[in-house]
């Protein structure tokens, strides 16, 4: 029997987040031939409309109150708890993001649900659906199934493919109304301020540059920076960096900071204690530049270059400059 | 101020995961305060050290728990709650860890005015608990916070969003998730560690709690614990370092096909 899946859909500054492409694609799979809606909220929410559907939404539901224009717990709790109500799914899934991991928790506590978080594989084992996620960072991985009620997960960015888009899909777009009673938003933002480098998200980053203690400096991030540039990718840290002051917490890799799994990690002057390993070890490729041969990250390295970063790094993005100039 | 913080204790991130018998193998291990909860707890500390008023610190967990509440109130904290529900056996989850604790915090009349929680625990790493708590206790919360200011029941804080900065008013009552970088916690000072051997502790059990057994039931369970494969380590380039540049470069694009 097909599934119904609602996917919470992850707007970011005006544009769908590929988690939410990611969870499209799950959600297909796990209906086995059932609807898949897709629930998007803010004043720009139809726009959004058409690329859901190329990528697997039956039916997209939008709610365009402009109080959902900027992400807070309390509008968003209340906006999806009246989708939720409405659509009355058998699954739901939306992105580990920093909106996922906020409202997800209060939305299974209110209604009752169980929720398995972060996960980075979805299958289906006859009727049941089987989500796959990291506990200890990483260093090692639960099988979690739903005993009963509603289907609720988060599911990890850059770890389950989207699908190609398909132009021919189309979608009917309904709107859900909600009204917030005025004391019920409770928090207020007064204030943003970016900090993050160039737009590029560490958990959804395909490419990382990554430095540690060997970095010496806030300076020595520099050639990092440009790499990462090259690439598209972001930058991120060691915890020994943090600990430094070279950077903020913000960028720690690591079993305390972010979890990552990008296609390519480049770990610049990081010795690779095992709290960082736990953080990154599972990356398509990683690339080791470091002075000491015996330190444990050329371990989990593909590609180990024994040697000065400040050497090796600016060398690399110089011959990387070339090939792509070729591929152009 | 009341502040009440939950803490969870979790294996030292030093640790490598063993599995015996289908279970993680706990056999040597060192715990820890999880490190996102001893953000909270010091935090809390120095709010009453700023404000007045008092610490608890709560957790759920076997009785080598009451370490991790011990160091706390060897930080700082006024007292502890521990709750026992090694009955459960492993049949939990975050429903019923935040159902547990609400049922607590009601029954035991702890008093708060603001709760800190850890944003995770680096074991399994759900970061649920804290804003399901939130919604039962019927109070907003604010996650992954990185400062915290509070002027009589009015409240400042900085919400770290993937890097970037949000800056939230609020009021108290208020429940907050503690992010790396709130503060550097403190080490317990050895008067610190005597007195906490005095510092009152409750004990209870599943039995001291009036809770529906149907109310409390996990809703997911673990079928399977695995071991990542091994990564199997790989080449190291050899040579010039220019040459050794240009040769990972074209193992990246031919070999690896990532560029």
């Amino acid at each position: 029997m097909g599934k119904h899946v609602l996917v919470l859909a992850d707007v970011r500054e005006g544009k769908l987040r590929n988690v939410s492409l990611e969870a499209l694609a799950a959600a297909r799979t796990v209906s086995a031939g059932g609807t898949v809606t897709a629930a998007v909220l803010g004043s720009g929410a139809k726009d959004l409309a058409g690329t859901l559907a190329e990528h697997g939404a039956d039916k997209v539901v939008v709610v365009l109150n402009k109080e959902l224009d900027q992400y807070t717990t309390d509008a968003y709790f209340q906006a999806y708890k009246k989708v939720i109500e409405e659509v009355k799914p058998d699954v739901i899934f939306t992105g580990h993001t920093a909106v996922g991991k906020d409202v997800s928790p209060r939305l299974a506590a209110r209604l009752g649900l169980g929720l398995v978080s972060d996960c980075t594989q979805v299958e289906l084992d006859g009727d049941k659906i089987v989500f796959t996620r990291p506990i200890y960072a990483g260093k090692a991985f639960v099988k979690k199934v739903f005993t009963e009620g509603t289907v609720f997960a988060t599911l990890r960015p850059n770890n389950i493919p989207a699908g190609e888009p398909d132009a021919s899909r189309q979608a009917n777009v309904e709107e859900v109304t909600v009204t917030f009673a005025a004391d019920s938003l409770r928090t207020l933002i007064k204030d943003m301020v970016k900090k993050s480098t160039d737009g590029v998200d560490l958990s959804e980053a395909r490419v990382i540059v990554s430095g540690g203690r060997g970095v010496k400096s806030a300076d020595g991030f520099k050639p990092l920076q440009e790499l990462a540039n090259l690439l598209g990718g972001a930058v991120g840290a060691s915890r020994g960096a943090c600990d430094s002051g070279y950077c903020d917490y913000a960028l720690q890799i690591g079993q305390t900071g972010k979890v990552v799994t990008p296609d390519l990690y480049i770990a610049c002057g990081i010795s690779g204690a095992i709290q960082h390993l736990a953080g990154m070890s599972n990356s398509k490729v990683i690339v080791a530049i470091n002075k000491d041969p015996e330190a444990p990250i050329f371990q989990v390295a593909d590609y180990g270059i024994v040697g000065d970063l400040f050497e090796v790094v600016p060398l690399l993005t110089e011959e990387l400059k070339k090939l792509l100039a070729d591929q152009a | 101020m009341n502040i009440l913080v939950c803490l969870k204790q979790t294996f030292d991130t030093e640790e490598r995961i063993t599995i015996e018998n289908g279970r993680i193998s706990e056999e040597g291990v060192e715990f820890v305060i999880n490190p996102y909860d001893e953000y909270a707890v010091e935090e809390a500390i120095r709010l009453k050290e700023k404000h007045g008023g008092e610490v608890t610190v709560l957790t759920i967990g076997p009785d080598r728990a009451e370490q991790a509440l011990r160091t706390a109130m060897a930080m700082g904290a006024d007292k502890g709650v521990i709750v026992d529900i090694e009955e459960l056996d492993d049949a939990v989850d975050e429903h019923t860890i935040a159902k547990i604790l609400h049922a607590t915090i009601e029954e035991e009349d702890l008093e708060y005015d603001l709760i800190l929680c850890g944003s995770m625990a680096v074991d399994d790493g759900s970061s649920q608990v804290g804003p399901r708590l939130a919604e039962l206790l019927e109070i907003p919360h604010v996650s992954t916070i990185v400062k915290l200011e509070v002027d009589g029941d009015k409240v400042t804080v900085e919400k770290d969003v993937e890097g970037d900065l949000e800056i939230i008013e609020t009021k108290l009552p208020l429940l907050v998730t503690a992010q790396q970088g709130l503060n550097d916690p403190r080490y317990p000072s050895l008067p610190g560690i005597m007195k906490a051997k005095k510092k009152p502790l409750t004990r209870l059990e599943l039995d001291d709690l009036d809770l529906d057994e149907e109310d409390i039931k996990a809703k997911t369970e673990i079928t399977e614990i695995f071991l990542p494969p091994k990564k199997e380590a790989g080449k190291v380039l050899q040579g010039d370092i220019p040459d050794q540049v240009k040769e990972l470069v074209q193992l990246l694009h031919s070999e690896a096909k990532v560029i």
